[in-house]
């Protein structure tokens, strides 16, 4: 009877550390959730206790009832995940291709445009943001209302800029370069074409990486606030980030602030849940952290 | 004869939709969003406003506050500035000077009555006038007050300097209270310079020279503003306040709990303390350091955009805004101070023997506009970092003197902000 409590004992304390740490990531949400069911006055008082993460006191959905109807939360929501998403599809087929490019492909000029690619990663959206909006300001688009100029308030204007990334291209880069060569080979003696290549060969097999990428800019993408605040003056185009400006009045209602966090939250928890598995082996594979 | 009464009926009903599909569209931008009562009422003003003429309708973009500057600096880069906008006071000098704004054309009898705070003027030229006014003032209870043998101060009567600092201390050694006073410190941004800059002026400082705005040199680290410096360092070394790491939670609620007994705040929080306290809530004057007492003055106002092509239509939207009736449901609505007599004697809160009747007079006799020139956004953020250095500890003339240095810089780099 000794020897199966003899190895039990190691494992489960094995848990105590990773349980600490889990609990670090894990209060913040639980802070977040919790308040959103107080008042704020209950909220505040409760903010120096362990009460803050209790759902204890007066506990009610008043605050998301509030949410809805100081903004609205559901078309920022829509806007973030319907931009998030198409931005996401579209960087993965253009930074993929792109990639296959560098990696498989023999052109004058390669290594150059590589390298010139990657120097774009030290460079921060605060710093091209005015020449981006000069640009696009003056950008043709042809739509639903026929011809016109300029982009601003529009999906578009916060879609195509990060369709296509630095950082993404080099995830890519970096992973089909640890494919084996002889896999091309093989597709190319059997008649493949490169875009046969591209789609039936390298990324069924780039499962992890791709789950990386959309991750990575997933988050990138749905945490925009300086350029959605510059290039949307209409409602109607905002996502969540600016939206989130619209609960610091004066006298903040912070009840309401956690009930939109909470709220905004959601898709970013689903996203992840869904692409956790690949997104842990591309870690553990390739060592590429988030 | 009937075809020619239904022929002269189509034509008078065609010409009618032609003059109002005519009217021309104003768009109006306001930093409200997320505020529902502000918004009904700047609705309801609009609706008026496009009934009460055929020439122009106006149509409202409204952004949230904390993100209102940055929109329309990006808005001006990319010349799609609206017709009307509203502006908050201090930055309008920077936006008229960056050429966002043009000067107002309505009529001066309209403002003639107004508070000074919500007239906004900039080299000789008014380009916004605001509907409200806000204020500060030293929140306390009388009973409190009382208990300690402390008087109670009266706008003819202000508390001196020396007299603050004693009922301070009174306060503190009654032991009753974590702090005597709350600065709101954990508020920061424009929170600073509004309301802490009305000290360093009552002691005869200034964020900057005014005469000619070409430098901040004597006047940010002078012997008065050391004074000053001095002074406020030491609420934070005597522990007569909470420092730079208050929590918003204990500001929002540490004089209501008891945490606080006076707190420094503005009149858009002082229903909420009327609510609490009852008659036993009181709103005191700023302290005279020697200068005379001062509060911080100007809020959001309405102006014109230089981009617009409509500046008549904006100009007379911004007329017609400026009724007494608006300025009531305002100040009703969203508790602020209405700008002039007659619309505070028709509101709830500002009438006679009204809760907050007080800060109609504290408005009117201690407000000092902030820095009337363009770098002021400049001046504010090194003022604020300056305060801050202070409260956290830093030699007080060479936190001073670096904060006048960098502030006359700007105004060099800038070439004194002439065209």
């Amino acid at each position: 009877m000794s020897t199966p409590t003899t190895s039990l004992k190691p494992s489960a304390w094995r848990y105590v550390p990773l349980v600490l740490v889990a609990l670090i990531f894990v209060f913040p949400l639980e802070f977040m959730i919790m308040s959103s069911l107080k008042p704020s006055e209950q909220l505040l008082a409760d903010s120096n206790s362990f009460r803050a993460f209790l759902p204890v006191g007066d506990i009610s959905l008043n605050n998301y009832v509030a949410a809805f109807a100081r903004a609205p939360v559901a078309l920022f929501l829509f806007n973030s995940v319907f931009i998030t998403a198409t931005t996401v599809a579209l960087a993965l087929f253009f930074c993929s291709v792109a990639a296959f490019s560098f990696v498989f492909l023999q052109w004058r000029g390669r290594d150059t445009i590589m390298t010139v690619l990657l120097t774009t990663l030290v460079i921060p959206i605060e710093i091209i943001a005015v020449p981006l909006l000069l640009l696009v300001n003056q950008l043709p688009w042809v739509g639903l209302h026929g011809f016109s100029t300029g982009w601003l308030n529009s999906y578009q204007v916060q879609i195509i800029p990060f369709s296509a990334d630095a950082l993404t291209v080099y995830l890519f880069v970096q992973y089909f370069k640890d494919l084996p060569k002889e896999l091309i080979e093989a597709a190319r003696i059997e008649g493949a074409s490169w875009w046969q290549i591209y789609y039936k060969v390298i990324m069924p097999l780039a499962g992890p990486v791709t789950a990386t990428a959309a991750i990575l800019k997933f988050l990138a993408m749905y945490n925009q606030f300086l350029w959605p605040l510059m290039v949307t003056q209409a409602e109607e185009y905002r996502p969540v980030m600016v939206g989130l400006q619209y609960f610091f009045q004066l006298n903040i209602a912070w009840g309401e602030v956690m009930a939109y966090l909470t709220l905004i939250t959601v898709p970013v928890l689903i996203f992840y849940l869904l692409l956790q598995r690949a997104f842990i082996a591309s870690i553990a594979s390739t060592g590429i952290k988030g | 004869m009937k075809k020619l009464i239904f022929g002269g009926m189509m034509m008078a009903s065609l010409m009618a939709s032609t003059v109002a599909y005519a009217a021309t569209d104003l768009t109006m931008w306001y930093h409200g969003a997320g505020n529902d009562v502000e918004k009904k009422i700047v609705m309801g003003l609009i609706e008026d406003f496009n009934k009460s003429q055929a020439d122009f309708a106006v149509k409202l973009e409204q952004f949230p506050q904390a993100a209102y500057n940055d929109s329309v600096t990006a808005a001006a880069v990319a010349g799609k500035l609206p017709d009307i906008l509203d502006v908050d006071g201090p930055v309008m000098p920077s936006w008229a000077w960056a050429g966002y704004m043009a000067p107002l054309t309505v009529d001066p009898a309209a403002y003639a009555k107004f508070l000074p705070g919500p007239i906004g003027k900039y080299n000789g030229k008014v380009y916004s006038v605001g509907l409200w006014d806000a204020a500060v003032a030293l929140v306390g209870r009388k009973s409190v007050l009382e208990a300690n043998g402390i008087r109670i101060p009266t706008v003819d009567k202000p508390w001196t300097g020396e007299e603050f600092d004693a009922a301070l201390l009174k306060i503190q050694a009654s032991g009753k209270f974590e702090y005597p006073f709350d600065l709101g410190m954990a508020w920061k941004g424009e929170w600073y310079p509004y309301a802490f800059s009305p000290f360093l002026q009552s002691f005869g400082g200034d964020i900057v020279n005014r005469d000619g705005y070409k430098t901040a040199d004597g006047t940010l680290n002078g012997a008065e503003a050391v004074k000053f410096g001095k002074w406020w360092q030491s609420l934070f070394t005597r522990k007569l306040v909470p420092g730079t790491s208050q929590s918003p939670a204990d500001r929002d609620t540490g004089l209501a709990s008891g945490k606080y007994a006076l707190s420094w705040n503005g009149n858009w929080a002082a229903l909420g303390m009327v609510d609490k306290f009852k008659d036993d809530v009181v709103f005191m004057p700023a302290p005279d350091f020697g200068k005379g007492p001062k509060i911080g003055a100007a809020s959001w106002q309405f102006g014109v955009s230089a981009a617009s092509k409509h500046q008549d239509g904006a100009n007379k939207f911004i007329q017609f805004a400026l009724q007494d009736k608006y300025l009531t449901q305002f100040s009703d609505g969203i508790g602020l101070i209405p700008p002039t007599p007659e619309s505070a004697a028709a509101s709830n809160n500002y009438k006679a023997g009204g809760p907050m009747e007080v800060f109609f007079g504290l408005s009117k006799a201690q407000a000092t506009l902030r820095p009337v020139y363009p770098g002021y956004p400049v001046a504010a953020k090194v003022f604020e970092k300056a305060l801050s250095d202070l409260a956290n500890g830093s030699e007080v003339q060479a936190t001073l003197d670096a904060a006048a240095d960098e502030i006359t810089k700007d105004i060099e780099k800038n070439k004194n902000y002439t065209k």
